[in-house]
């Protein structure tokens, strides 16, 4: 069977170099059988890798401990789903799943993605082969998950803070947005090298582009849902680099999806927008560099690793070569718009770009300044939360703001007195919120109050949008107001997905500010009958209870919720102990207030052997409207990524008016 | 049997035309992408004039603002279907300016 996967992996790899090397001599030398070969032959790849998956599926079915990735990732106690979930849970599974996922796209994108230009296809193919060649030669030659050894009784287990529903999922998500990107880049690369500078590669990859950053966003939403219910620290988001290195490209992403806004409207910031795409998809490979590469530990476990001077080297190779060909296509790229007025939509849609692609860099100077202290002077210096908070406030409190501006500013230009009739209402509600607040006793957190306040303001501008778009399309089609507003989002689902996006984007900036500067954190030791107290919520401690299941121990605090007098619950924060693995996890136990939105989250820091617990409890005002934003999220992604037949029918007359060739 | 699929989808172009007079990888020629270029010219004037017209009817941009942007804007559309009704040809002044 290892035999079978390995050579599924070849077969891909022999693909993958013949899509590059012969769809590159076919673009270059214009031979159209060549070059519909080389597009046939990203089949083959997807097809190989899908095999490869199911020998590797297979084995960590049957619990194959003659495969060392098995042995060293799963046991025969762990339940079905999390021996399937293995598959990704180490770097050999990751990379193939980065490979099968990244063999997927190649297909999808190239059969789907006609209309960028037979000639502009020939180069994309060249440029998938080029990524996927790299993919398969690492699982080839470097770190095969298909390695054997004589076959052990039982396996190492699996990292018992991975054994979590979210965390299942969350690398799918991560690797269908990271590897996503490489479409776009691949599209990007394909119109430059075919010296094509229209729009039809931005339109080809539109949807793409749309979705990769969705599933991106998804992925970490899931993560931090992870961190805060699984490692049990009363946290969602560490600034940890591994966290870092999917936000950075999801920054990056961002800018992108709106600058290219402005290329299509006005043709502008053509360079911009390529190096956007280029510094997204660059960013992606180096979180997979980061997460993979054990660079992270230290840079002497990054010497030791089998892939990391790989990824370091195609990752140079891959920046450098698309800065150079950005730098020959210069001429072919610059336009002769300017923008008109600073304000204007074009300007806030800039100085969004700027203030995004500011906080990516300095995330990314965060995480790699440490790596290269040690390389330099041997020693690791630490770049910690107050770093990444600063930067964090001075670019996200801003970009919030823009937010709500962006949507009231028309494009080209707005005058003074336009900007004062639609500011009015959401910045009267501003004000009355941020005074509000500051009665309500809010002003602890100055960071606080302005954030809730610029949220606020966001909130108002969005709604007045959909307001104001229904009550003109009503005046328009003279029809009621259920049928002009889904005929309002139908007509607009970029700009409307986009405003319920902005929706999910203030809720979670609400529920950040809410569980962070609003938290209150008291932390007790409580022999059994002992109590304490925080935020109006009294706990007491009855005692312990214990049980054994399949895979590990369970010990947990039984602690009673009061609010005044009316009981709440009983509520049980304790440690799992996993045999397999001999690790002990924490397990925290969390009150959802429904009615608040707030959580009371409990965590058994200690057990002690006098049965007494060292309880730590965490009052965390508003913060599932996170979890809330997450399904906002999707939602306004879904409806900016639904077919519009308008847009089809449009854009199939303008290729044909232009007589040109798909 | 893998092998066989893809040995066989990297053959399919030359077993389905083992001898062709024109194997040449034709994209669009200067004439479709100046069309092209007015086309998408076209697409974006007409854009930005509905665009300005709904934000005129929702109250983001003022009575003054529109008619000074709307004239332009018009403009620009009619010399972009001219130009395409015209089917410029290489040699031809291209008449739309490509500045906004």
């Amino acid at each position: 069977m290892a035999d079978l996967g390995r050579a599924a992996l070849v077969t891909a790899f022999l693909l993958f170099v013949y899509a590059l090397v012969a769809g590159s001599f076919a673009a270059w030398k214009s031979r159209r059988r060549l070059a519909e070969s080389a597009q046939n032959a990203l089949l083959g790849p997807f097809l190989a890798t899908v095999v490869a998956a199911a020998v590797l599926l297979a084995a960590l079915a049957r619990h194959d401990f003659s495969f060392q990735y098995v042995a060293d990732h799963t046991s025969r106690e762990l339940p079905l789903g999390y021996t399937l979930t293995a598959f990704w849970g180490g770097q050999e599974g990751s990379l193939l799943l980065w490979l099968l996922v990244l063999s997927g796209y190649s297909v999808a994108a190239v059969l789907t993605a006609r209309r960028a230009g037979r000639e502009v296809l020939a180069w994309v193919v060249p440029t998938l082969g080029l990524v996927g060649t790299f993919f398969a030669l690492l699982l080839v030659f470097v770190a095969s998950p298909f390695a054997t050894q004589a076959a052990v009784a039982d396996g190492a287990g699996l990292n018992p803070s991975l054994q979590n529903p979210y965390m299942a999922i969350h690398p799918p998500m991560l690797y269908l947005g990271y590897v996503g990107l490489t479409v776009p880049f691949a599209f990007a690369m394909g119109a430059l090298l075919a010296r094509r500078t229209d729009e039809r590669w931005i339109v080809a990859t539109r949807r793409w582009t749309l979705a990769a950053w969705a599933f991106l966003g998804i992925g970490q939403l899931l993560g931090a849902h992870w961190a805060y219910v699984e490692i049990g620290w009363g946290g969602f988001y560490a600034w940890d680099p591994v966290e870092n290195a999917a936000l950075m490209p999801w920054l990056a992403a961002t800018a992108f999806l709106h600058s290219v806004m402005i290329q299509e409207k006005r043709g502008m910031l053509k360079v911009w927008n390529v190096l956007l795409i280029v510094l997204a998809f660059g960013l992606s490979l180096f979180g997979t560099f980061l997460t993979r590469s054990g660079i992270i530990q230290s840079i002497h476990s990054f010497t030791q690793s089998s892939i990391g001077p790989w990824f370091l080297g195609f990752i140079c190779l891959i920046t450098a070569g698309s800065l150079a060909l950005v730098f020959a296509r210069l001429p072919l790229l610059r336009t002769k718009t300017r923008l008109e007025s600073l304000v204007s939509r074009e300007a806030t849609f800039l100085y969004n770009n700027l203030l995004l692609v500011a906080l990516a860099l300095t995330i990314l100077w965060g995480v790699v300044y440490p790596i290269l202290s040690q390389a330099v002077t041997g020693q690791a210096a630490t770049v910690s939360k107050p770093y990444y908070n600063f930067f964090l406030h001075t670019f996200g409190i801003p970009l919030l703001l823009l937010m709500g501006i962006g949507p009231l500013v028309a494009w080209r230009r707005a005058s003074l007195r336009a900007l004062g009739r639609t500011f009015l209402w959401p910045l009267g509600a501003a004000l009355v919120a941020g005074i509000a607040l500051l009665a309500a006793g809010a002003g602890s957190s100055r960071i606080g109050v302005i954030a809730y306040t610029f949220s606020v303001f966001v909130l108002a501008s969005i709604v007045l949008e959909f307001a104001r778009g229904t009550a003109a399309r009503k005046a328009l089609g003279g029809v009621g107001w259920g049928a002009a507003f889904s005929s309002l989002i139908a007509r607009n689902r970029r700009r409307y997905g986009g405003y319920v996006v902005h929706a999910s984007v203030v809720l979670l900036a609400i529920g950040i500010t809410g569980a962070s500067a609003y938290q209150t954190v008291r932390e007790a030791r409580l022999k059994p009958g002992q109590s304490m107290t925080v935020a109006g919520d009294r706990l007491v401690f009855r005692g312990f209870q214990t049980r054994t299941e399949s895979n590990h121990r369970a010990i947990r605090g039984l602690v009673d919720v009061y609010r005044g007098d009316k009981y709440l619950g009983r509520y049980m924060p304790g440690k799992n102990q996993y045999f397999a693995e001999d690790q002990v996890s924490n397990e925290v136990a969390i009150r959802h207030d429904l009615l608040t939105g707030g959580d009371l989250f409990l965590i058994a820091d200690q057990v002690n052997s006098n049965g007494s617990i060292d309880l730590k409890a965490l009052q965390k005002p508003l913060v599932n409207l996170l979890w809330l934003a997450g399904l906002v999220f999707v939602g306004g992604s879904l409806i900016a990524l639904w077919p519009d037949a308008r847009e089809e029918r449009r854009l199939a007359a303008r290729y044909a008016d232009a007589a040109v060739r798909i | 049997m893998l092998a066989i699929v893809c040995v066989a989808l990297v053959a399919l172009p030359f077993l389905r035309e083992p001898a062709t007079r024109d194997d040449r990888l034709v994209g669009p020629d200067e004439l479709e992408q100046r069309r092209l270029a007015l086309s998408e010219e076209r697409d974006r004037a007409l854009a930005a004039l509905k665009e300005l017209e709904f934000d005129h009817r929702t109250g983001k941009v003022s009575d003054e603002d529109y008619r000074s942007l709307v004239g332009p804007l018009r403009r620009r559309a009619a010399e972009a279907l001219r130009a395409l009704d015209l089917r410029a040809s290489p040699t031809v002044e291209d008449p739309v300016p490509t500045h906004g």
